[in-house]
């Protein structure tokens, strides 16, 4: 089936399998591998993206059902080369490792803050329940979140 | 300049990581690659009768299918174990894809070599193989009885029997004449690692040469390299080993796979490039567990409480093979079973067995957890019963800041400690005064959430390891590492470090090392890893010796650049050695302002060699291999508190507070990164993880949503400090913190849990302490 997706701003076009999943077309389609794969059950979250402004798992989401859409993956955050706030506040406060959740977590994270939901410690927390990673114990995940959170407010 | 050691540099490897650039394996594009699909047996223990690989081959993609029979011409030798702990040890042939019969349900039956990731993964599915089923062995008791025997060739499940006791009749005399004696039997559930990068492999075949180029996400490139070499008998300079950018690991990448060697193997048999990665549900039966121990610890202590002597009897789960170095886990731990008390009779004893289950290997921390569960558990089973404070009992029975360094009971050499200021201010940190008083105000009111406070305090051995410790356990290779450090023409340097991060920050900790040692800005350092073509020489990263290995070998290495460049300085500057001081990063003539070189122009000097001194040969570039003296022995004090919901059984954990010593810290953030990650790992033994199998050996839990890996919404912030106590056996007087975290938060937390139960009469609570085993246990009590 042919699907044609906006990807960071760049039309993309491609006839993919109907089974294909959003997350394969990122990576192996258009060619952007910063989106992981972590999991085969939707529970990791290291495949957030957004799709029309809405963070989504795409290993969850078929390429076919993006058809039309719009999506932005952790290549499309910063801009000119400056770091989006929150990947800033991520280095800022040690909230990465070995960095495999983290895009995921970032877009997950950016999400969060957008649409209003971060108020305090318990919010972040339970907003970042559907991202996990091994490495950090979140702490400092946690911490970059707010502090991008408050920095966002200023 | 001011000395960046001892500061919280942002990590240099952040950027790539955080704007996707970084590549892990299943990132790389490879033109003209293979997708493997791996046919795993179905059966934890069955006969393969017949493998029918047509319809398979149907399938649209699928080129070729491989069985064992096929590829048995591969294998120039068997799966390598590289730790024979016994002479006796019995280590059956494991071949990385099984011939006749399958022993777990992650042991591969046959391959499948697709032009596309979905095209392997169908192929796998259709290939139809016919079991005939053996009854599985998945109890470790049950096991040891030899009931039924997994591997024909062994004639037994028992692989090796391994035990350490300096005195049997010390041990004896302590418990003849014990006051207190207490007797526990712990299980150490088995864990899945999880790291969130599942593992990948490529093979990628050089045009020219037979050259063969292995990208695997794994923690030791270096020593898949050589090991690759012996499986397969490709000739190890044919070989070039990568691990990009790695996902995590705790252990789990600390191994020779056998997709690894698959992958390896057909791309040679079919000359073209293959890859393989694997899924997460593939991890959790085909990527090596953590744990599974049955322990039993017994104290006798006299009637205040002193310990005089422990004796520890071990049941370990070995899994269904060998894998690298599955025997050697339970012995990491062998030797701190006494924990941080001065101890005079030590007793261990271990037996490993085989089961149809995925094989045991290294996880975070590797036998050191398992050794601080049990006699930091049975230490607050000793205070119940002498009737004082599981903070008093510990501080009776510390060794004590003048015993160091502490010849140990189990014939270690204690390198420095002084364990109860942690303590104190992990105490002071959670506010135990506070909370205790709560404890018994909530007690004395009869709610039913029950709050609890759970006390551990753990040595542990790392910086593994000395080469003639490990050869007089048995170990196959040695436990030094490699470093080179290069000044370039333009004044950069170049480190090449054997270690090999993934996740740890080594780019970062080494460049602030040199940095300091040569006065140049660390953005100007370049640190090369993970790769044998740049990198020829390593022992790579585990058991917590990045940094009092690697790093010390770096230091080394940096002094030595910076010797040689006092003598081309002094040559240059027609001045004498001694007069020179290297301050700022120049070389300067004291009494003489004016007369001095940065050390950039001594590398131009170093570089164009038109006036160096006779004896000097040109360039800036020095290596150090550094063989450890001794093990570090870092440690701390966690307190843990829970509080726990009688009527749902459900476990909070509401504070925690953790003071480590790991000696000098090079970079505390980094540091205090790995005690937050690693407390989580530990905390998700005490409450969460299990990996789960039935009676047929079939893993029940083998996904995210069935396996609890806890997300930010089970877990509090963390209170953390630390005291500094440097080891005396390296230049950096550094000790390690990948594992501490994991050791020392799992028996805090179950000391909590089971400190909150005391009212039921609950002394002992088995792991994980789920909502459902924890409600059952506080009904059984009521009913009593």
């Amino acid at each position: 089936m042919r699907v044609s997706i906006a990807v960071n701003g760049v039309a993309t076009e491609s006839d993919v399998e109907p089974r294909l999943l959003l997350v394969h077309y990122i990576r192996d389609v258009v060619g952007l591998t910063g989106t992981n794969v972590g999991c085969d059950t939707s529970s990791c979250g290291a495949c957030t993206i957004h799709l029309d402004g809405e963070s989504v798992k795409s290993c969850t989401v078929l390429a076919v059902q993006a058809d039309g859409g719009s999506v932005t993956t952790i290549e499309g955050l910063a801009t000119n080369g400056e770091l989006h706030p929150m990947q800033e506040a991520f280095r800022e406060n040690h909230g990465l490792q070995c960095g495999f959740c983290t895009p995921g977590m970032v877009m997950a994270a950016v999400s969060l803050v957008e649409e209003g939901r971060v108020t305090d410690e318990a919010s972040v927390r339970e907003g970042l329940e559907g991202n996990l990673c091994r490495c950090t114990g979140y702490h400092n995940i946690v911490k970059a979140v707010l502090a991008a959170a408050q920095g966002a407010k200023t | 300049m001011s000395p960046v050691v001892g500061t919280p540099v942002l990590r240099k490897e952040d950027p790539r990581l955080l704007t996707g650039e970084a590549r892990y394996v299943d990132d790389l594009v490879i033109a003209g690659a293979r997708y493997l699909g791996m046919v795993r047996s179905t059966e934890a223990h069955a006969e393969v009768s017949s493998i029918d690989a047509g319809p398979a081959l149907a399938v649209p993609g699928v080129e070729a299918v491989f069985t064992g029979a096929d590829l048995q011409d591969a294998w120039a030798a068997p799966m390598p174990c590289a730790w024979p702990v016994t002479a006796d040890m019995k280590n059956p042939a494991h071949l990385p894809v099984a011939v006749g019969k399958a022993c777990y349900t992650g042991d591969i039956v046959a391959v499948v070599v697709a032009t596309s990731r979905y095209a392997a993964a169908d192929g796998a599915e259709a290939v139809v193989v016919d079991y005939k089923p053996l009854p599985a062995v998945v109890d470790i008791e049950d096991a040891a009885t030899d009931r039924v025997v997994i591997h024909e060739s062994a004639g037994t499940n028992a692989s090796y029997t391994w035990a350490l006791v300096p005195d049997p009749d010390a041990v004896e005399r302590a418990f003849a004449s014990a006051v207190h004696t207490v007797q526990e039997r712990y299980v150490q559930q088995r864990l899945i690692p999880e790291a969130m990068e599942p593992r990948g492999v490529a093979v990628v075949p050089q045009p020219i040469g037979g050259d063969l180029i292995v990208y695997s996400s794994t923690q030791i490139p270096h020593i898949l390299k050589v090991m690759l070499a012996v499986t397969t008998g490709v000739p190890e300079h044919k070989l070039r080993v990568v691990a990009p950018a790695v996902g995590g690991g705790f252990g789990s990448k600390l191994n020779v796979y056998a997709e690894e060697l698959i992958a390896l193997a057909i791309a040679r048999k079919l000359n073209v490039p293959t890859r393989w990665t694997e899924d997460r549900t593939e991890n959790a039966v085909a990527t090596v567990q953590g744990r599974g121990q049955i322990q039993h610890i017994e104290l006798a202590a006299d009637a205040d409480g002193k310990i005089t002597a422990v004796r520890v009897k071990l049941l370990a789960d070995m899994g269904a093979y060998l894998q690298l170095v599955t025997p050697g886990i339970p012995l990491l731990g062998a030797f701190l079973y006494h924990g941080v008390y001065d101890v005079p009779a030590y007793s261990f004893e271990c037996t490993g067995v085989f089961t149809n289950k995925t094989p045991t290997d290294a996880y975070r921390g590797a036998g050191r957890p398992e050794a601080t569960y049990a006699i930091e558990r049975a230490i607050d089973a000793l205070a119940a019963q002498v009737g004082v404070g599981t903070d008093e009992i510990r501080r009776r029975n510390y060794i004590k800041p003048d015993q160091f360094p502490y010849a140990s009971p189990a014939g270690l050499m204690f390198d420095s400690g002084d364990y109860e200021p942690s303590l104190d201010r992990a105490l002071e940190l959670i506010g135990y005064e506070g909370l205790r008083k709560e404890q018994a105000d909530r007690r004395a009111s009869g709610s039913t959430k029950h709050l609890g406070i759970g006390i551990s305090t753990y040595v542990e051995m790392c910086g593994l390891a000395p080469s003639r410790v490990l050869a007089s356990l048995n170990y196959s290779a040695g436990g030094w590492e490699a470093a080179t450090v290069r000044l370039l023409p333009t004044g950069k340097a170049q480190v090449v470090t054997g270690a090999t991060p993934h996740g740890q920050g080594h780019e970062t900790s080494w460049s602030m090392l040199v940095a300091d040692r040569l006065g140049i800005d660390i953005d100007d350092i370049e640190v090369l890893h993970s790769d044998t073509a740049l990198s020829p020489i390593g022992m790579d990263t585990y058991g917590s010796r990045s940094l009092s290995v690697g790093g010390v070998a770096i230091e080394m290495a940096a002094q030595k650049v910076l010797d040689k460049a006092r003598i081309i300085a002094a040559h240059q500057m027609e001045a004498n050695e001694d007069d020179l001081e290297f301050v700022d990063g120049e070389f300067r003539v004291r009494g003489t302002p004016t007369k001095a070189m940065p050390i950039q122009a001594i590398a131009f000097e170093a570089f164009t060699a038109h006036n160096l001194p006779d004896d000097i040969e040109p360039n800036l570039s020095e290596s150090v291999t550094y063989d450890p003296p001794n093990f570090t022995f870092p440690f701390g004090t966690h307190v843990a508190v829970v509080e726990i919901d009688e009527d749902t059984g459900h476990v909070a954990l509401v504070d925690y507070a953790a003071v480590d010593d790991c000696g000098n810290q090079v970079n505390p953030l980094i540091v205090s990164g790995q005690l937050h990650g690693g407390i989580v790992q530990g905390v998700a033994q005490a409450l969460w993880e299990e990996a789960v199998y039935d009676d047929e050996g079939q893993l029940r839990n083998a996904t995210l949503i069935d396996y609890l890996v806890p997300s930010a919404a089970e877990l509090p912030s963390f209170k953390l400090d630390h005291t500094v106590t440097p080891s005396p056996t390296n230049p950096l007087g550094v000790k390690g913190i990948g594992e501490a975290g994991t050791i020392g938060s799992t028996p805090a937390v179950m000391n909590a849990v089971v400190d909150a139960l005391s009212p039921f009469g609950i002394t002992d609570v088995a792991m994980p302490a789920s909502p459902q085993r924890l409600w059952s246990l506080i009904q059984e009590a009521k009913t009593r």
